[in-house]
């Protein structure tokens, strides 16, 4: 689960991180009344979700705070749009933080090494562009530092690294210090990203956060009831936001076959078929294991709230999932939604037959494998 | 033969009196799985399902001498759990619990490797079944069916489909494991592929991957030095960067964990890749009698 940018350098000052001074707001009035503290020179950024938010228009820099407030209020309610996310999203809050003086930018991030299974800090002297395109041109000014599962960091592991790192000897104190503040807050908050991105180093030597992106683990959430509100906040689709609080496995994808099926390896493979018979998935949803009639509705109500859909392809492989359960809750949905579009289920596994017989009595268009089931539908919502 | 696990494996559930605990005991039992005890603290000394239910996974230990755990403990308390049963001993511990923080799994698989005494298969998986002997996972176990096929998958229903197909073209299957979704899981694909190498019964390998780490490419690197066939799939072949699909571990981050990447290093190895599941079975059969005539 992403945090804002505004919650990400909250959490990062608990661990002693160097962030520029500011304060989130919805209200222009309170807006000015930050904006003043630092007698007007502040940079105004909106807080969404969403990348490219700089070139959407979403940050800019001021002189004034009145100038800033009049932003702030131009800003709330307005819809971002950007390459990365061109559905958009509406801004709610601003975040107005001090404008600092850059001479040099840096990046540094604590994330998972999967192969490694373990923790691993990434730091390089090319900050404030993206590390994939550092990581493609120039990957020998990127360093990492492996943690010990068992013992952590050591202080002098992250000296040598950063002596050999080739960032600004004024500032390979601080950063030091920054890193271990960094890993130990990614440990004890069960993060799952933290990046910092610029990490800038201002005219007078001070090393300080810039900008500062955290994801906490959503499966970890239950330690942080806190975060219970941000999860649906945070979602980056009001379809996904009404998943995530059913408890449901859904993405968002932008095409116009609604996809539903158990499990995700075999969703996920249902998405490459649809694809592959020249179709446009419009979502990814796993009902789960063991699933009841009462839930298959529920997920056929959520992938009908995206109005784009105009098929529906269903695949079950029921193992201690019932087909018969998973036919009635497609029968109920139906009748209770007065859905036109074409549906296609393909049923296999656990009471199958049952389902079949139940599915038969509709409109549904059965299918007997994944490959058929997505041939058909891509047929049938084209037409 | 098989691997892992066999007729001779004697199993205790922890977490058995739960509703998910209970429902898979009785199909493990029922499958014909030696279930000798449940694991559930407070309730040892009663009897559940008609198998005695233990309050430390040292007491159950001690009582059945079993050499094999499944767990259904949820989350917030899994990672204790396996660590519970690699301190009483326990060899295999499969852990079937989803949703456990990636943190705790970090923890729990850097300690177990590092002790060195047992192997944790998932978590977030299916588990592990060698057909006609012994079913320690919650797979449908009337689709599987014994013969020379030996299968690794990190989906669950996924296998299904595919091990379906294998049992309705007549290929019968030596041990199937699944390793699950998870970012940092227990075993990996190397580790099963080796097993299978090594395993006289297994005649061909299917593995099937999806999106996300680099456990197929390192799997891949193996399979070059392997002498049996492999026939694998990948999932996710269509999926977007940057969205999670279902499982923790199958998103695509920047340039990590494309299908590209897998598909790639699964050919570069000579792993027959399917492009559907309904071709697997074919390519299986393909491989075998490649490899007869190899052999002769």
């Amino acid at each position: 689960m992403k945090l804002h940018e505004y919650q990400s350098k909250d959490l990062l000052a608990r661990f002693g991180v160097t962030v520029p001074g500011g304060d989130v707001t919805s209200d222009p009035a309170e807006a000015k009344a930050i904006a003043d503290r630092y007698n007007g020179k502040v940079v105004v950024k909106a807080q969404v979700l969403m990348g490219g938010r700089g070139k959407a228009g979403g940050v800019k820099l001021f002189n004034d705070s009145s100038e800033a407030a009049a932003f702030t209020k131009e800003l709330i309610g307005k819809r971002l749009i950007s390459i990365q996310n061109p559905d958009g999203m509406i801004v709610e809050k601003v975040l107005i933080a001090e404008q600092i003086d850059i001479a040099e930018e840096y990046y540094v991030s604590v994330l998972l090494d999967r192969a490694a299974g373990n923790l691993v800090v990434m730091l390089s002297s090319e900050g404030g562009m993206e590390i994939e395109e550092v990581a493609e041109k120039t990957p020998e000014k990127i360093i990492r530092i492996p943690v010990d599962p068992a013992w952590g960091l050591e202080a002098f592991q992250v000296r040598a690294a950063v002596a050999e790192s080739g960032i600004n000897k004024i500032a390979q104190g601080q950063m030091v210090k920054m890193i271990l503040q960094l890993v130990k807050a990614y440990q004890e908050t069960d993060a799952d990203l933290i990046e910092i991105n610029p990490c800038a180093l201002t005219p007078e030597g001070k090393l300080l956060a810039a900008d500062a992106k955290v994801s906490i683990d959503e499966n970890a959430l239950f330690r942080y009831p806190e975060y219970a509100s941000a999860m649906e906040d945070g979602a980056d689709d009001p379809i996904e936001a009404e998943a995530a609080k059913l408890g449901i496995a859904y993405v968002r994808l932008g095409g116009d076959i609604g996809v539903i099926g158990n499990g995700a390896g075999l969703v996920m493979c249902s998405l490459d078929e649809v694809n592959a018979a020249g179709g446009r998935p419009a979502n990814f949803l796993d009902v789960g294991g063991g699933a009841k009639a009462e839930r298959v509705k529920t997920c056929v109500e959520l992938v009908m709230k995206d109005p784009n859909v105009k098929g529906l392809l269903i695949n079950i492989f029921g193992g201690i999932t019932r087909g018969d359960e998973v036919a009635k809750g497609i029968m109920e949905a139906l009748e209770q939604l007065k859905l036109t579009i074409p549906v296609v289920a393909r049923v296999e596994g656990t009471a199958a037959e049952e389902a079949l017989a139940i599915l038969k009595t509709s409109s549904i268009v059965g299918a007997t494998t994944m490959q058929e089931a997505a041939g058909k539908i891509v047929e049938l919502a084209y037409k | 033969m098989s691997i892992l696990v066999n007729r001779d494996t004697r199993v205790i559930v922890a977490g058995m009196t739960g509703r998910e605990g209970t429902f898979h005991t009785q199909q493990m039992i029922d499958y014909g799985t030696k279930v000798v005890g449940g694991l559930t603290p407070g309730k040892g000394g009663t009897t559940h399902i008609g198998v005695p239910v233990f309050n430390s996974a040292h007491d159950a230990v001690r009582e059945t001498g079993a050499n094999a755990a499944i767990v259904f403990v949820p989350a917030p308390f899994a990672a204790d759990s396996v660590l519970e049963l690699e301190d009483a001993g326990v060899p295999f511990i499969t852990l079937i619990t989803e949703g456990v923080p990636t943190q705790d799994m970090v923890k729990v698989v850097n300690k177990i490797k590092a002790r060195g005494k047992t192997q944790l298969l998932g978590g977030n998986c299916a588990g592990i079944i060698t057909p006609g002997e012994c079913k320690m996972g919650i797979m449908p176990g009337h689709i599987f069916t014994p013969g020379n096929v030996g299968m690794v998958s990190r989906s669950g229903t996924l296998t299904y489909e595919i091990v379906w197909e294998l049992t309705r073209a007549g290929l019968g299957q030596t041990t199937c494991v699944g390793i699950g979704g998870d970012p940092v899981p227990g075993t990996r694909f190397v580790e099963v592929l080796r097993d299978f190498e090594n395993d006289p019964a297994t005649e061909c390998v299917v593995m099937v991957g999806e999106i996300g780490g680099s456990d197929e490419e390192e799997g891949a690197e193996f399979i070059k030095s392997m002498t049996k066939p492999v026939v694998s799939f990948i999932s996710g072949r269509t999926a977007p960067p940057g969205k999670r699909m279902g499982h923790a571990g199958a998103i695509i981050s920047g340039t990590m964990g494309t299908p590209e990447s897998k598909v790639n290093a699964l050919l570069g190895a000579g792993a027959a890749l399917a492009d559907r599941t309904s071709d697997v079975a074919q390519l299986v059969k393909i491989a075998l009698e490649s490899r007869k005539a190899l052999v002769r």
